[in-house]
């Protein structure tokens, strides 16, 4: 892995955006650091989405994101989004067989263990994709990301599929990461129980803008 | 020379079935009776022109009215290879693309060919050059049209799998080598498979020419040896560089994928 070492003392990571605006979206600004990890919501067509795509540096707009003081333009675009995990609500699977998804220079044991917590075996890495079901896809496609060990982590509904056992395996999985990694969480869902669960800062998206909501 | 000299008369019947053909195409509502009839003229006329002009060319041997010729039909040809596309780089860019990819496999192995293999005194007789150059145009074109084409088109319809990989933090050469490996084998594989089958399945346009028109059929087949492996070479490296440089150009500076810069052709 080619991600600085921050092993031993964990350092907090910081995302810093700064009047990012894209299509009807912005300008906005917002602080994300690992210690309070923020919720999103916001009716569909709000632009959760847009607003996720531009930190990842997906679509040209303007504005500027830093990941810990370093400005994104220090980092070519993969690089970015490998620091910035982004789950997208839909995952998408182009090999045949799941394993293809997953560098094959990653810690397996590591893998093993994010399979296990979220109910999943390992043999799954040997399933042929078209064979996954959606709730297994969603799993899959949050392991396949923290395997990139990213600092932040952009999450759109990543247990929209999933029964509630494996919500709450999911939710526990993340908070685990976060703590471990010290990493900057934004959490999108329509569930209001659940962003209370699993975030400290809570923001709601209306007409483009950002609006704070009480700590609950 | 035993040369049988077609007639006016000979060509209208082979009109006739043209003309079949379209009224078919009418009845069957295949909605192809214009192309065909369109095309079927353009050949008429473009052949006649060309005819004139080797007529002309022949005559004068100059390197200056070969060039001359000779980006005449490059253009047409890059012309040719943008109007194919569904959907293509907006603005000069595909024609740039496509004619820049076209000159340089066409071009350089034409001139390898006729400096080193051939060797006519001199080596830009139009006799040799010309044909051999609108050989390597017509094969090379397809082989580009074909690749770009499929590039686009997949790219299009897979860009939130490509996404997907980008937001994994592959580089745009990662997220897009199954598309572009598909994409050049989809242009290489027509003249692969004309090599395969040529003399089983089919006789090779040039080589019937050749046999026409009184030459050995050994001497012709010594040639079409020479122009399969030529078209093979041009279409394959024209297109291995059209997709590539295609696929880099779907990209930005900051890797993401950039499909405004692909406009949909008007049908």
């Amino acid at each position: 892995m080619k991600i600085t070492a921050r092993k031993g003392s964990v350092a907090l990571s910081c995302l810093q955006i700064k009047d990012i605006q894209t299509h009807h979206v912005g300008p906005l600004s917002l602080t994300v650091s690992s210690d309070a990890a923020v919720s999103l919501r916001g009716q569909s067509g709000c632009g959760k989405s847009l607003l996720m795509r531009a930190i990842a540096d997906l679509d040209p707009h303007q504005g500027e994101v830093l990941l810990n003081d370093v400005s994104r333009e220090e980092y070519s675009g993969s690089q970015w989004r490998k620091n910035i995990g982004y789950l997208p609500a839909v995952s998408q699977w182009w090999g045949d067989y799941v394993h293809e998804h997953f560098d094959e220079e990653i810690d397996q044991d590591q893998i093993s263990q994010w399979l296990a917590a979220l109910g999943l075996k390992r043999a799954i890495l040997a399933a042929a994709t078209a064979t996954l079901s959606s709730g297994e896809r969603q799993r899959l496609a949050l392991i396949r990301l923290l395997a990139n060990r990213p600092q932040v982590l952009l999450l759109d509904e990543p247990t929209a599929s999933l029964d509630p056992d494996n919500v709450i395996s999911v939710e526990s999985l993340v908070s685990d990461y976060q703590r471990q990694q010290a990493c900057a969480v934004v959490w999108i869902s329509h569930d209001h129980q659940q962003l209370q669960r699993v975030a400290t800062r809570h923001f709601v998206i209306e007409q483009g803008s950002l609006i704070a909501q009480g700590t609950a | 020379m035993t040369l049988i000299t077609l007639t006016p008369w000979d060509l209208s019947l082979a009109a006739l079935l043209i003309v079949v053909l379209a009224a078919l195409s009418f009845q069957m509502q295949l909605g192809l009776s214009r192309s065909i009839f369109i095309a079927a003229l353009r050949t008429v006329i473009q052949l006649m022109l060309i005819g004139l002009v080797l007529k002309f060319l022949f005559n004068t041997t100059h390197l200056g009215w070969i060039v001359l010729v000779s980006t005449v039909m490059l253009l047409a040809a890059g012309r040719e290879v943008m109007v194919r596309q569904q959907r293509r780089f907006a603005g000069v860019q595909s024609f740039a693309l496509g004619t820049l990819s076209l000159f340089i496999s066409t071009v350089i192995v034409t001139l390898l060919v006729l400096t080193m293999v051939i060797s006519a005194e001199p080596w830009y007789s139009p006799q040799y050059a010309i044909p051999l150059l609108g050989m390597m145009f017509g094969n090379t074109m397809n082989g580009i049209a074909l690749g770009l084409d499929r590039l686009t088109q997949t790219t299009w319809q897979q860009r939130d799998v490509v996404e997907a990989r980008l937001i994994l933090g592959q580089t745009p050469q990662q997220a897009i080598s199954d598309i572009r490996r598909e994409s050049i084998r989809s242009g290489m594989i027509p003249i692969i498979n004309a090599m395969a089958v040529a003399g089983i399945v089919s006789l090779p346009g040039m080589m019937t020419g050749q046999i026409l028109a009184g030459a050995a059929p050994m001497e012709a087949v010594n040639y079409q040896i020479l122009i399969m492996f030529m078209v093979t070479a041009g279409t394959g490296f024209g297109t291995i560089f059209a997709v590539t440089m295609g696929a880099r150009h779907l990209f930005d500076q900051r890797e993401r994928l950039r499909l405004d810069r692909l406009q949909k052709a008007i049908v």
